[in-house]
């Protein structure tokens, strides 16, 4: 790598701080500015905000987000099995390969039954 | 995949299925406490029962991922004895202090499955799946009692420590992958000798013993283990200190074997970096163990003094300290449990009644309990008709066979200066009077005898079992 | 085509990790503890993707995955101790955490 080959990247970045401060200010000179009631408030739409948003959240949020944490990265174990699964079909073990992705889906399903009969998904 | 692979991991799936099979019985059956009881004790005797099935075989599974049979198999049976007692011991305690969740029992399995799959792995991606496994259990158990404070911060210090040394063990995998061009041990002992970058490999062995040695709470990364074990229901610190101790052993073993088999040049550096690490632990753990005035905390320090002659077998680097390093973790297994069971016996409703204080004049209390308490202690200290005592000799006669005789001698004097408070225990249980009384704890329900009673026979017999093992391994 | 060698992604996660390592020293809040502790785990990943890269073997990358998916368990775990330990104390700061010390 020469200092020359950076020289496309460095551009690339120039013309993108250069694009962005050029449409902000060029909104502020160009743009009509009439302000009213309605546009200051929070929602534009005309909801009314209720309360203050400085609150606690229900626990049951953090327990959802967990339970979607783990249930969520599972699939990237099914990535590489997927792309694989073709060459182990040609050599004649598709089979075990497919009951062995049953097995782990199988195990992830029991966690779920576990979740789902202890409560944690019901949000009343 | 043969049965060959099946075989080699039999014993983990048989405990890791009924897991989950105990997970469903709390989710679907109603009032299963009792149920749940069996089926783990039935999940545990099933895993000893196929790991003495497979015990005369030697396999190798998965390419090189697990293996099984021999000394593997001893380790399986050693972790699910530990978890038998467990939860023999976990009711009663559990609903005194009012943290009986149905959880404990599925936890308790699965950690028991993580500490086998350490034991079987031999190569770094199955180690790593391992001893998460056992760990993310082990943090969830200690703050298991998640009304009181003290539960929550030793989960909280468990979990942050135990992440970072996760991170470490991780770190030093990758350079070691990196340099000998593989993940399995197999790799390590092929390549190791002739690798391009020595520097990084022994970084990445160095951190590896970092990682290792933080999950057998040796010097100097055990600062953990006493907070840890105080603030964690006393079962699970019971449980966490010899079947979390014993896998990471295991685990380090079998590592160390494929350094030492390699022929790479400097291994005789690995083993003084261990024999320091040995007697540190060996000397902080007991002396600071005498400035306790917290039984549980006392015990947690002589764990680490523990883990220091344990490691003494691992700076012998020969096949006679990895069975000097068994022999004494299996009787280490009966005399550590058994003194945290009496813990928690004694321990009462608001998880008091720990100091020395509180056991001064036991013996006219409760004798029975304050006799069976002695004799863990005196196997603790390592006095001659105990399983200590004939444990510590194995390694110590492993450290002289390795031309490491001032090794040895660290390690009597480090045992004189744990005669100190171990004995301190029992004259205040016998020859001290107690002035005003807490709430003593609970009564001995059947399983908790049966529990002790396995201990002390325990604590009794291995002593005179050695040959027996020598010719089980070999 | 000109490619980056080996010894830059070294040094780079050497430089990610010890990062890490600072802050899981240096910081107080059990949360931004725990941020710092992902910071090494990614570290290592980057680590054992280089390695995979330059060597040509596989096993590095699916180590990969399960450090990601054991860092996910983990994040799970860790921020429901955190949360019980909230419900307790009513703070997530390690130096008010100190019932035991000896």
């Amino acid at each position: 790598m020469t200092p020359q080959d950076y020289l496309p990247l460095i551009v690339m970045v120039l013309t993108g701080i250069a694009f962005g401060a050029v449409s902000i200010k060029a909104h502020e000179i160009l743009g009509p500015r009439r302000p009213s009631k309605e546009k200051e408030s929070t929602y534009e739409s005309g909801m009314q905000p209720v309360k203050t948003a400085h609150e606690r959240f229900s626990v049951k949020y953090y327990l959802v987000a967990m339970l979607f944490i783990l249930f969520d990265i599972e699939v990237v174990f099914m990535y590489p099995w997927g792309v694989t699964f073709q060459d182990f079909f040609d050599q004649g073990m598709g089979t075990l390969t497919l009951v062995a992705m049953l097995l782990f889906i199988v195990t992830l399903l029991f966690g779920y039954i576990y979740i789902l009969k202890k409560g944690a998904l019901k949000w009343d | 995949m043969s049965e060959h692979d099946f075989l080699a991991i039999a014993p983990i799936t048989t405990v890791a299925v009924f897991s989950l099979i105990v997970m469903l019985v709390d989710a679907l059956v109603k009032k299963n406490t009792s149920l749940m009881q069996t089926l783990s004790v039935v999940g545990l005797l099933g895993g000893i029962g196929v790991a003495i099935w497979t015990l005369p075989k030697s396999l190798n599974g998965f390419n090189g991922l697990v293996a099984g049979g021999g000394m593997t198999n001893l380790f399986d049976i050693l972790f699910c004895s530990a978890g038998i007692l467990t939860v023999f011991l976990a009711k009663d305690y559990l609903e005194r202090l009012g943290g009986h969740f149905n959880e404990f029992y599925t936890l308790l399995l699965m950690a028991t499955s993580g500490a086998m799959l350490m034991a079987h792995a031999t190569d770094f991606i199955t180690l790593f799946v391992g001893v998460e496994l056992m760990s993310i259990c082990f943090y969830v158990l200690a703050g298991f009692l998640r009304r009181q404070v003290r539960s929550n911060e030793a989960a909280i210090k468990y979990f942050l420590l135990g992440a970072f040394a996760s991170g470490f063990l991780l770190y030093g995998m990758a350079l070691i992958y990196g340099t000998v061009g593989g993940t399995g041990y197999a790799d390590v002992a092929a390549n190791a000798a002739t690798v391009e970058m020595p520097f990084i490999f022994w970084a990445g062995v160095a951190l590896m013993i970092v990682g290792l040695a933080f999950k057998v709470a040796a010097f100097p990364f055990h600062q953990w283990a006493p907070d840890v074990y105080e603030g964690a229901p006393t079962v699970i610190a019971g449980f966490m200190s010899t079947a979390g101790k014993a896998a990471a052993f295991s685990a380090f073993i079998i590592f160390l074997n494929s350094v030492y088999g390699s022929g790479v040049e400097g291994t005789d550096r690995v083993q003084i970096l261990l024999a320091v690490l040995a007697v540190g632990s060996m000397f902080i753990g007991n002396v600071t163990a005498i400035a306790q005035t917290n039984v549980k905390r006392m015990l947690a320090y002589s764990s680490v003094a523990h883990a220091g002659y344990m490691l003494i077998g691992l700076a012998a680097g020969s096949p006679d300290g990895s069975f000097g390093i068994i022999y004494y973790l299996i009787a280490y297994l009966f005399m550590q449990l058994g003194a945290f069971a009496i813990v928690g016996l004694l321990e009462n409703e608001k998880g008091c009644n720990l100091t020395f204080d509180d056991y001064k004049g036991l013996s006219k209390r409760r004798p029975g309990l304050a006799m069976v308490m002695a004799i863990f202690m005196f196997s603790l200290t390592g006095i001659p008709p105990f399983a200590g005592f004939f444990g510590k000799y194995q390694l110590f006669k492993a450290a002289i066979g390795a031309e490491m005789t001032w090794l040895a001698i660290c390690g009597v004097v480090a045992s004189v200066i744990s005669v100190w408070f171990y004995l301190g225990l029992v004259i205040a249980m016998f020859f001290r009077d107690s002035e005003e009384k807490q709430a003593e704890g609970g009564t001995l329900g059947g399983l908790s005898t049966a529990a002790l009673a396995v201990a002390v026979v325990g604590t009794l017999v291995i002593g005179f079992l050695p040959q027996a093992i020598y010719d089980l391994l070999s | 085509m000109h490619s980056i060698p080996l010894s830059y992604y070294l040094i780079l996660s050497v430089i990610i990790f010890l990062i890490g390592s600072i802050g899981v020293l240096t910081r107080r809040n059990a949360i931004i503890i725990f941020m710092c502790i992902e910071l090494m785990l990614n570290a290592v990943n980057l680590t054992l993707v280089g390695f995979s890269r330059f060597s040509g073997d596989q096993a590095g990358q699916i180590m990969v995955l399960m450090v990601m998916t054991v860092a996910a368990a983990e994040a799970a775990v860790g921020l429901a101790i955190v949360l019980s330990l909230f419900r307790n104390k009513e703070t997530v700061y390690l130096d008010e955490v100190n019932l035991m010390k000896w």
